[in-house]
């Protein structure tokens, strides 16, 4: 496929499933945070968006790190996860999809809570003096107007946990097949000699990888804004 | 039947209103800041009074004794915002069923089809809310609200953000729809003109209290509540009944108990109720009837009182038949005419003083 070897399609595929699982998994919650932080003020507000915030400042492997320790095998978590429900993250690609969703989740949030206040709160009102309910006004009303904003923001978290490797490799180490998504491929071409062929490969993937993630995310956003009007 | 009886703090400003009106269109009339927008939303459920009932039609909506607070969407109470508001990412005819589509079979007896018809809504339907133009909008938000079949219409200065021209043809529209679906509503204005037009029963607020609250020509030709219909446009209410026309002269003649007004041609069938709005600064006073004069409406009548007040100009009021028509002078004409009450008096109204907005179908 397209001249690649069947190890390097392997490492894409993998690396896709990676990051389209911890996008899907993570856009119903980040859309609840967004909603959550554009809308209501409570008490403890600026400490919730500091912590919603944290993976987008802290060093990626104190991220990794700290999933290790809560969610390895005998963390407090993880220990729980597998015992109840038979959930394993440590050493697996699951562990990885985890990691690249918490490392994009801020951005996530960023993108659709921007979108979300940019919505006229009384376009909500005037849903509810019409019959519909809170919750079919956000589905009917809100989701749609904050569509461009969902669209950035899934796009974003997605190139991002394309190119999530410090919380990865720490927390789900660098197993081919299993956890090795495109950027600890790379890493471990580059520590080899003679890699820097198959480093270089890799690396070219990645970019085009990254510019049709940011084509599709601007194409999309024109459209659904040319039907939303100004 | 509405009966509002609501308490309010928001911030430093205190609403307590209370009124009960039975009307097919109740005007609430103060200025800008009287808390006329607080009392509809509060009618609507978008805020929640610290004390008081609301009741429409019977139905208690809001009842703080009780702990009755309906939801905005279970109280069926039909919402036109002043900037419309309509939904940018649905086209009008979504807009139209949004509300529609949450109503059951039992709860539907506004028929679409006759409000599409009723606001000339036809021809918009595939368009989108922004290539509309600002009277079209008006009325899309009218028909939505409609269509979630409401038992009460409110209208939050509908007309606000329209040029004349758009409010005279939206005007037009609401009295259609009052004729046409009998679905009682509440109109909040700051416009005299609109509300004397519009509404049979007027409410009128100030400063978070309700003023007054009756027929529409006694409130508004009252001159006790003049600092809060304000001086330039105080006026009275005639309601009379087209009797000619006189399509030569393009004038037509209105009877009234008491005499004849002309104005200019209106179109209307003979026969038919129109309210004449007369402005007090519109309304000349002679002692004796002058001759050789342009004015076509001289109306004897005998002066009833006299508001004295401070300043150059005063009020007088005088009755026409039944009829009680407010004219603004001059304190020094008053003096030079010797006018006080009791005395018989020539009325002197311009026929060019009415406009399209001064005279509606009522």
């Amino acid at each position: 496929m397209f001249g690649l070897g069947p190890e390097e399609v392997g490492i894409l595929a993998l690396s896709l499933r990676v990051a389209l699982v911890s996008v899907l998994v993570s856009l119903p919650i980040a859309i609840v945070v967004a909603y959550v932080l554009a809308r209501f003020s409570f008490p403890g507000k600026v400490l919730f968006d500091a912590i919603v915030h944290l993976p987008l400042v802290l060093p990626p492997v104190v991220v990794g790190f700290a999933l290790l320790i809560l969610l390895g095998k005998r963390g407090p978590i993880g220990s729980l996860l597998d015992e109840w429900f038979g959930i394993v993250f440590a050493f697996r690609w699951t562990g990885a999809a985890l990691a690249s969703a918490i490392m994009g989740f801020p951005l996530m949030v960023r993108a659709i809570r921007l979108s979300i206040a940019g919505v006229d709160p009384r376009l909500e009102v005037a849903a509810r003096t019409l019959g519909a309910s809170r919750a079919w006004v956000f589905a009917s009303i809100t989701l749609p107007l904050a569509l461009p904003g969902i669209i950035t923001g899934t796009l974003l978290s997605f190139a991002r946990g394309l190119g999530e490797f410090g919380a990865t490799i720490t927390f789900v180490s660098n197993i081919p097949g299993e956890t090795q998504t495109l950027p600890l491929a790379i890493y471990t071409f580059t520590q080899v000699p003679g890699g820097d062929g198959g480093a270089l490969r890799l690396s070219v993937i990645a970019v085009v990888l990254s510019i049709v993630a940011l084509v599709t995310s601007e194409w999309l956003t024109r459209r659904v804004a040319r039907t939303l009007g100004p | 039947m509405i009966d509002v009886d609501i308490e309010q703090r928001l911030g430093t400003f205190a609403l307590a209103v209370r009124f009960s009106a039975d009307a097919p269109i109740v005007g609430l009339f103060g200025r800008s800041g009287a808390g006329k927008s607080s009392v509809v939303n509060a009618i609507a459920g978008i805020t929640r009074p610290a004390r008081g009932v609301v009741r429409v039609n019977g139905q208690v909506l809001f009842d703080s004794a009780q702990r009755i607070d309906l939801a905005p969407e279970r109280r069926r109470v039909g919402y036109v915002f002043q900037d419309a508001l309509l939904f940018p990412h649905l086209d009008v005819e979504s807009n139209l069923l949004y509300g529609l589509r949450r109503r059951g079979a039992d709860e539907r007896f506004i028929d679409p089809a006759k409000v599409i018809d009723l606001l000339g809504l036809a021809g918009l339907l595939r368009r989108r809310p922004n290539a509309l133009s600002g009277g079209e909008r008006q009325r899309v938000a009218i028909g939505r609200a409609l269509l979630a079949q409401p038992r009460l219409l409110l209208l939050d200065e509908p007309l606000a953000s329209l040029d004349a021209t758009r409010k005279t043809e939206i005007l037009d529209y609401i009295e259609r729809l009052r004729d046409g679906l009998h679905i009682p509503m509440v109109y909040v204005s700051h416009s005299v003109p609109e509300i004397t037009r519009l509404a049979d029963t007027v409410v009128v607020l100030s400063d978070g209290q309700c003023l007054a609250a009756g027929d529409a020509d006694v409130v508004m030709g009252r001159l006790d509540l003049k600092p809060a219909t304000g001086r330039f446009e105080a006026g009275s209410l005639v309601d009379t009944r087209v009797a000619a026309h006189d399509p030569d002269a393009q004038l037509t003649t209105l009877a009234f108990d008491g005499g004849e007004l002309r104005v200019p041609q209106l179109d209307a069938a003979i026969g038919e109720r129109v309210r004449a709005r007369i402005r007090a600064r519109d309304v000349s006073l002679a002692v004796r009837r002058p001759e050789a004069i342009s004015i076509l409406n001289v109306l004897p009548g005998r002066v009833v009182a006299v508001e004295e007040e401070a300043g150059p100009i005063v009020d007088v009021r005088v009755a026409i038949g039944a009829a009680l028509l407010t004219a603004r002078i001059t304190r020094h004409s008053l003096r030079e005419l010797r006018v006080h009450a009791g005395q018989d008096v020539y009325a002197l109204v311009k026929a060019v003083s009415f406009d399209r907005r001064s005279v509606g179908y009522a």
